[in-house]
């Protein structure tokens, strides 16, 4: 790293120490302290994209004054326990369970923004035909998908959409076509089915991503407003444990390897 | 004036649910419970309810699953592999504090264990109401769904085969009554963003918001606890029919129990002292009512369409001071929907005269019966080697 | 030699885990992780060095929502001497 724009001649670089207190002469223009959010400890890894994807969606639901009324169905994954950090009414489903669950909570009430949220083991590997079938059925909720490409919370493990060269704990040399299958495209898959409103895939990696991924999050919660169907989201997110690479290594080994498979961009808008 | 309308079984148990205010119902199709399901998405729409044809049984609790946590008073069934399909949302709803009926739609009688003990993983257990025929379905089923809301835990209703298929008379007078209120720990989006936002998890029931997550150790204490009120909170309950003078007393449930109970009435007729037992909850059993009932009873016959499961419950009642014999084996194929040709009243009252004229001397409790084998009512006993039928 | 600083942040040091996601996204190259200070869980934490233009990237990637941006109403000068100004 260069440091010689900011120190001078050679001395120990001047640190802006961070204060407690609010600049007199500034303007907040970022609170990452989000209204939904109960920041503080929480259990997730450092450099995981989930709590980054998480925001995203509260973000969206505030921007669009939703909050004090929507459920989120949390599936099981690692970000199950991060919910108890958000000031949204959480309903817990079963490992891949979370469609079916949104479904009966958004049909008994129709006025709520209902969504999911489940990584891709949870989705695509435990429940894949819940999503389908919500879809198909056009059921008015909005389901996201955090995709790291693999079992995060058991370690690491192979996942439908761990793309190709990926290693995983069980493998460990990458995956291999011919011996462990190929990877999935879940939001391709989605937005062929007629029934869905809105389809999506964001990611998490840099600040650009992110803010594409809220844009996102926003034109997932109008459809569902709107009432065009099923809107999905999936966003690309980091899993440096998982992945066995460094943190600071993470979000380009998203781009160039989770990113090349699943393409990030917006599938399909029935928005006007 | 009153108006009465002649239904099928399975029209019964939808038009009760639609009475106890069930307003969302999912289920995939399988006989028996096909003929529920058809009805309900009759039934639902006129009322302002939901009914989903689901895609698996997995969706079709998963969405009970979703809509009872909105405090919408639900219900989903199956029968047999389907529920088996369920288990793992039913075991998990008692964790979530969830509560909804199911309806066991049985075969036969093979899926009682499936039923009482849950069927499913975990330290939970589910009440089960057995109604004996579509007569006593209606007052069941608005028990079961105040016991699902009471508790906050799945409530089972079994039927079968010919209960769903047999026609009866009801009233169809009064116009459903509206739904209860939604309870307070229910979901309606409201508390979000409030500070103090709602959840309805089987991980725990209080957001932590530290790094530690939930508390499973002080959730999983606490529905212990729970479960363990609500055994003690309902009363078990049992029919009694001509036991108070019984030599042996027959103990039966649903369906059975109607040929049973026609069975002692044939017998009694002859001046012969059977009596019956009919347990109208399965869990809690009515261990106390058995025992009492056959106090003066020199052998216990548990009649059952199926190898004999119920037995186990009967046996841990009487622990020992009454021998108990199973009559039972007559639908083990459980794909036969449960039909048995030789359940008639005929042949239980056969296999009454035999063990009401076997001595009492030389009987001893604790001989399972065989599987298949229907014709069990001591076959150790003295004098009782010949063929029952 | 003075640098023209925009913005600044807020940094919540306990709650950081030291992922360093904030350093890679840091476009003016502002943030710079402690050699030796951790915070009370045991991680390096980010702190910042004169130039902040108040992008937001950084508060944008960390998941541990360790970030409050400001934006000064007026930009302000830095220099070794007379510090900010």
């Amino acid at each position: 790293m260069t440091t010689d724009h900011r120190q001078g001649a050679g001395e120990t670089p001047a640190r802006i120490v961070p204060s407690h207190e609010v600049p007199p002469d500034a303007t907040l223009v970022a609170d990452n302290t989000a209204e939904l959010i109960d920041v503080g400890e929480h259990h997730l890894c450092p450099g995981c994209g989930e709590p980054i994807a998480i925001r995203a969606v509260m973000d969206g639901l505030s921007l669009l004054g939703l909050a004090e009324r929507c459920i989120a169905v949390f599936g099981i994954g690692c970000s199950t326990a991060f919910s108890n950090n958000l000031d949204v009414e959480v309903l817990q489903a079963l490992h891949g369970r979370a469609p079916s669950v949104a479904t009966g909570a958004a049909r008994s009430r129709p006025g709520l923004a209902v969504f999911t949220i489940q990584g891709d083991g949870d989705l695509a590997n435990e429940g894949l035909q819940e999503v389908l079938h919500a879809a198909a059925r056009g059921e008015n909720i909005v389901c996201f998908m955090l995709n790291n490409g693999v079992f995060g919370e058991t370690g690491g493990h192979l996942t439908v959409t761990t793309t190709i060269g990926q290693r995983t704990k069980n493998t460990l040399e990458g995956r291999d076509a011919a011996r462990h299958g190929h990877p999935m495209r879940v939001a391709e898959l989605l937005a062929g089915i007629d029934g869905v409103g809105y389809v999506a895939r964001g990611a998490v990696n840099n600040a650009g991503n992110v803010a594409r991924t809220k844009r996102m999050v926003v034109e997932a919660f109008t459809a569902q407003q709107q009432g065009l169907g099923l809107s999905f989201v999936e966003i690309l997110t980091m899993c440096p444990t998982g992945w066995f690479v460094p943190t600071t290594e993470a979000p380009a080994y998203l781009e160039e390897t989770i990113a090349a498979t699943h393409r990030v961009g917006v599938l399909r808008s029935a928005l006007g | 004036m009153s108006e009465t309308r002649l239904m099928e079984g399975s029209e019964v148990f939808a038009d009760a649910m639609v009475r106890a205010g069930c307003r969302f119902f999912a289920g995939y199709p399988m006989t028996p419970f096909t003929e529920v399901l058809e009805h309900m998405a009759t039934a639902l729409p006129p009322v302002g309810g939901v009914c989903i044809n689901a895609e698996s049984e997995l969706e079709a609790v998963g969405m009970v699953w979703g809509a009872a946590a909105t405090g919408t008073r639900a219900a989903t069934g199956s029968t047999g592999q389907g529920l088996s399909l369920m288990q793992e949302s039913i075991a998990e709803a008692s964790l979530a504090g969830i509560g909804f009926v199911v309806l066991n739609m049985a075969r036969g009688q093979g899926d009682y264990f499936q039923a009482t003990r849950g069927g499913g993983h975990g330290d939970y257990r589910t009440p089960v109401l057995a109604p004996s025929g579509p007569s006593e379905v209606s007052e069941l089923m608005a028990e079961a769904f105040e016991l699902a809301d009471r508790w906050r835990n799945p409530v089972v209703v079994l039927g079968d085969y010919y209960m769903a298929h047999t026609w009866v008379d009801m009233d169809v007078t009064d116009s459903p009554p509206d739904p209860p209120d939604c309870p307070d720990w229910a979901l309606d989006g409201t508390s979000g963003g409030t500070g103090a936002a709602k959840l309805v998890s089987p991980l725990g029931t209080t957001k932590q918001r530290d790094g530690v997550g939930y508390d499973l150790a002080a959730h999983y204490a606490d529905r212990a606890r729970r479960r363990a009120e609500m055994e003690a909170g309902i009363a078990p309950r049992a029919e009694l029919t001509d036991t108070d003078d019984a030599e042996v007393v027959v103990v039966a449930y649903s369906t059975m129990a109607r040929y049973a109970h026609a069975a002692v009435t044939e017998l009694r007729r002859e001046g012969l002292a059977v009596g019956l037992v009919r347990p109208v909850t399965l869990w809690p059993f009515p261990g106390d009512a058995v025992r009492e009932a056959s106090r003066g009873a020199h052998t216990i016959v548990v009649y059952e369409n199926n190898a004999g499961q119920m037995i186990d419950d009967v046996r841990l009642s009487v622990l020992g001071a009454t021998p108990v014999v199973g009559h039972n084996g007559f639908a083990t194929d459980s794909s036969a929907f449960g039909i048995a040709p030789d359940v008639t009243v005929e042949n239980l009252t056969s296999a009454l005269r035999e063990v009401l004229a076997t001595p009492r001397e030389g009987r001893a409790d604790g001989d399972r019966p065989h599987a298949g084998d229907q014709r069990t009512a001591d076959r150790h006993g003295a004098g009782s080697g010949e063929d029952l039928t | 030699m003075n640098v023209r600083i925009r913005g600044t942040v807020r940094i919540d040091t306990e709650a950081c885990k030291g992922c360093e996601l904030c350093i890679e996204a840091c476009k003016p190259e502002v943030l710079e992780m402690t050699s030796t200070s951790t915070n009370t869980r045991g991680y390096r934490y980010p702190e910042l060095l004169p130039g902040c233009t108040g992008c937001r990237a950084c508060a944008d990637v960390c998941p541990d929502f360790c970030f409050q941006v400001y934006r000064f109403d007026e930009p302000r000068t830095w220099s070794p001497e007379e510090g900010l100004r």
